[in-house]
This record gives structure tokens, sequence and C-alpha cells, in this order.
């Protein structure tokens, strides 16, 4: 499963998760619900991009 | 300016006042504005962000003052913002479209998107130093300072900052350093931290602390608008770890608007109820003062208190305005309560109430809705509920 990089610096790791907003270790960046938004800046999926 | 300010050896603030502009981006600037960018002559010549697209001449003018533009060997874009880096182009044609423009990662990206093709930009990393000759130049990454691509520069031996729009104030006007502005510098700085930082505060907390543990010794902060702090940059190092903290003092907002005077009237009752705790308030009418300043009131109140009337089922549009501002901005642990008087369906209280969920504050009182005008029994249950958010703000506080 790949990461993914806010514009903010933020980065998605489904290893890890966002425990905070209900999601749990493990999910993948395209299982997370279209409403998640970066704990960070609060920018929506369509903004990051895949890390290789 | 109309001329070159020499703030070191060498170093010229060779920027423009924009004296005219009073709305900027919905920001209003009682004081116009500068949009500072810094010279540094050495082995390589340096020019430090430009300027708006419309003063792209009299920068050129400026520089012209101590240096042929064409003698400028680098350039540094530390915001893509186009109040920094409109006049780029213009200011390249002149300085030499094949000179290098220096940026961050993502400042690559966006003056790309701005400028297709017409610079010759290089991405520098977090932490690259350039040698200019005598001095050299550290690069500092700041994204979401307030935009991704936003970057410090850090001339070392002068330890100088240039610190993009952090820092900065929204001020054109005879001074050019803290030393000669006094105090007043203080309340431009807050509004502009409000305004522009406050979404980021946990970002500047960071910042400030590996800038701390870095050890990095700061004699200069040039920010890129307003003043630079020449005399005393602790200062307001100092009050950007106090605001980015969102440290609440004894204070209550109640920002509200009214039809037919019912929900002003409810909301000198509040203020009354809130005053008679000895705990500051503010009256702020979302039709008399702008929603710059009332989020500048806001950053430092702990409790946010709404009034609206309901209009179409509704609440008042210029309240909603100022609410999706404030919004935003996103203000940290703070109290909220709504009040406001209707007609025949009264909707304003319940999604006021709704509005600061979603900005997870703690609305602290269910709400209070009058129909068409208050009573005496109405009015004492508003100066009722201003005691109780008083009463709240004492006991978190």
């Amino acid at each position: 499963m790949s990461k993914y990089e806010c514009p903010c610096d933020y980065v998605y790791d489904p290893a890890e998760g966002d425990f905070e907003n209900g999601i749990e270790a493990g999910t993948a960046f395209e299982d997370l619900p279209d409403s998640w938004v970066c704990p960070l800046c609060g920018a929506e999926k369509e903004f990051f991009e895949k890390l290789d | 300016m109309f001329k070159p300010v020499e703030i070191a050896p060498g170093i010229y603030s060779v920027g423009c006042r924009d004296w005219d502009i009073r709305d900027f981006h919905g920001y209003s600037t009682y004081e116009g504005t500068s949009y500072n960018a810094f010279l540094i002559l050495d082995e390589k010549n340096v020019l430090i962000d430009t300027v708006k697209k419309e003063f792209a001449q009299e920068l050129l003018d400026n520089i012209s003052k101590i240096i042929d533009p064409a003698d400028i060997d680098v350039v540094i874009s530390n915001h893509t913002e186009m109040d920094h880096s409109g006049a780029l182009t213009t200011v390249m044609k002149r300085i030499g479209s094949d000179k290098t423009v220096l940026c961050s990662k993502m400042g690559l990206k966006n003056l790309n998107s701005h400028f297709p093709g017409k610079l010759n930009l290089r991405a520098v990393e977090n932490g690259e130093e350039l040698c200019l000759g005598k001095r050299t130049l550290a690069f500092m990454e700041t994204r979401m300072l307030h935009w991704p691509d936003s970057m410090f520069t850090y001339a070392k031996e002068d330890k100088i900052l240039f610190s993009s729009d952090a820092f900065g104030q929204h001020y054109a006007g005879d001074c050019a350093f803290d030393d000669e502005i006094g105090e007043r510098v203080m309340d431009h700085a807050a509004k502009y931290y409000a305004n522009i930082l406050l979404n980021y505060s946990t970002k500047v907390q960071g910042l400030l602390t590996s800038v701390q543990a870095s050890g990095l010794e700061i004699n200069m902060i040039c920010p890129d608008h307003g003043v630079i702090f020449r005399k005393d940059p602790g200062a307001i190092i100092a009050k950007y770890d106090q605001w980015s903290r969102q440290e609440c003092s004894r204070k209550a907002v109640i920002i509200f608007d009214t039809m037919w005077k019912s929900t002003a009237v409810m909301a000198r009752e509040v203020a009354k109820g809130i005053e008679s705790r000895d705990v500051h308030v503010r009256l702020m009418n979302t039709r008399k003062c702008h929603r710059s300043d009332i989020m500048t009131e806001v950053m430092d109140a702990k409790a946010l208190v709404v009034g609206s009337p309901t209009l179409n089922n509704g609440i008042f549009p210029v309240v909603a305005d100022v609410l999706t501002y404030i919004k935003g901005l996103r203000p940290q642990n703070r109290l909220a309560a709504a009040f406001g008087s209707y007609g025949w369906s009264g909707e304003a209280v319940k999604i006021l109430n709704r509005e600061f969920e979603a900005m997870k504050m703690e609305v602290i009182h269910e709400g209070l809705k009058v129909q068409y005008v208050p009573e005496p029994g109405d009015l004492e249950n508003c100066f009722s509920m201003g005691k109780d958010i008083a009463d709240k703000i004492i006991e978190t506080s």
C-alpha cells in the first residue's frame, strides 16, 4: 500500500492510519472515505499525491 | 519606499509601498501595505523576492539606485503568492531571463503553474546553502507558513532572517524598522497573524521549537510586508509563540447583526451580563466591523457569542460571511453561544449551534431565541446568559 503526501507536507501512511479521525491502521489511501480530509491542513483527498 | 534603505552593510531593502490598498483579498488594510524585497551585494549579487506586478518598475528603479539590475546573479523566491512574485517575469527580463530563480520544491510547482516555461527555476533542498562570496545563505523550507511553497532564507554571517510572509504586517508608512514605529507594530502583526496564520498555529509551534533547538541566532527579521525587526526580533518571536499557542484572555466577542434592532438589543444585554462579572467583552456588528478586525479580536477571546436574526429560514448573510471566515482560520479551544430574534420561524440559533460544533467549539448554552421583540423577561435571560458565559470563561481560564 502506498503512502500519499498532502501539499502541506503531511504524509498519509496506511500502516499507521489516522487514529484521531477514526481511520484504523492498515487502511489503504484509496479506501479512506471521501469525507476524510488532511488532519493538518484540511485538504481533500484529491489534492494528495502518491509517493513512490 | 521610493529609495532603497541599507539595512546592513551591503544589504538593502528595495521593495515598494502600496499606499492605496485598503482591501487585501478581503483583509482590511487601513494603512496600506508594503511588498518588501531585498538586495544583497557580494561576489554574487542576490535579489530576495519581488513585488506585486504593477510595482515592477518601481522595484527596478530602486535596485538601479544601487546597481544595474543586470548585475544581479541569482533571484530567490521565498513565496509564490502574486504580491511577491507577480513582478518576477518583468523583473527577470531586465535582470536576464536566463538567470536562476531559486525556490522551494513546492515553489517550483507553483511558479511553473503561474508562469509556465518563463523562468529558469531551480528548487533548493531544505538546509541547502548558497555561497555568495563573503556571505552564505541557507534555505529553510517552511511549508504552510502560509503556503506549501513558503520558505525562509537566512544570511548566516549577518544573522538576518528573510522570513517571507511570516512576521509580516500590512503597513505602509514612514517607518522602516520596529524601533521607528514602536509598539504599534504589534497591533499590525497581531492582525496579520489572526488573519493569515492562525490556522497554521501547529506548524508555527513546530517551527519555533526547531529554530530554538537548532540554536539559530537572529539579529534581524526581514518579513515581506511591513517593518523590519532590527531592535528586538525576540519580541515578535515571543508574540508568535503566544499567538500560536492560542492562549486566550478573559474576553468574549459578541458578533451579531440585526434587522429591526431586536437582536442588537439582545446583544447589549448579553454584553452587560458578561461585563457584570468583570470579563472583557466586545460588541461587533458584522455590518459595521470588517471581518478581518473581528478575526483579530477573536484571536485571544475565550468565548465567541454569535447573534443572528433568522432571515428566510437561515442565518443573516453577513453573519454567515464572518462565520465562514472564522471557521477557516480555525480558532481552537473556544466556548460558544448563540442568540437571535425571529419572526415566524427561528432557525438561526440551531444553525449557529451546528456551526459551533463543526468548529469544535464547546457550546455552553442551548441558545436564546426571541420572537419579534424582546420583552423584559427575555432581556433578563440575555443578561443571565451573559453571566453564565462569563462564569464559564473564568472557570476555564
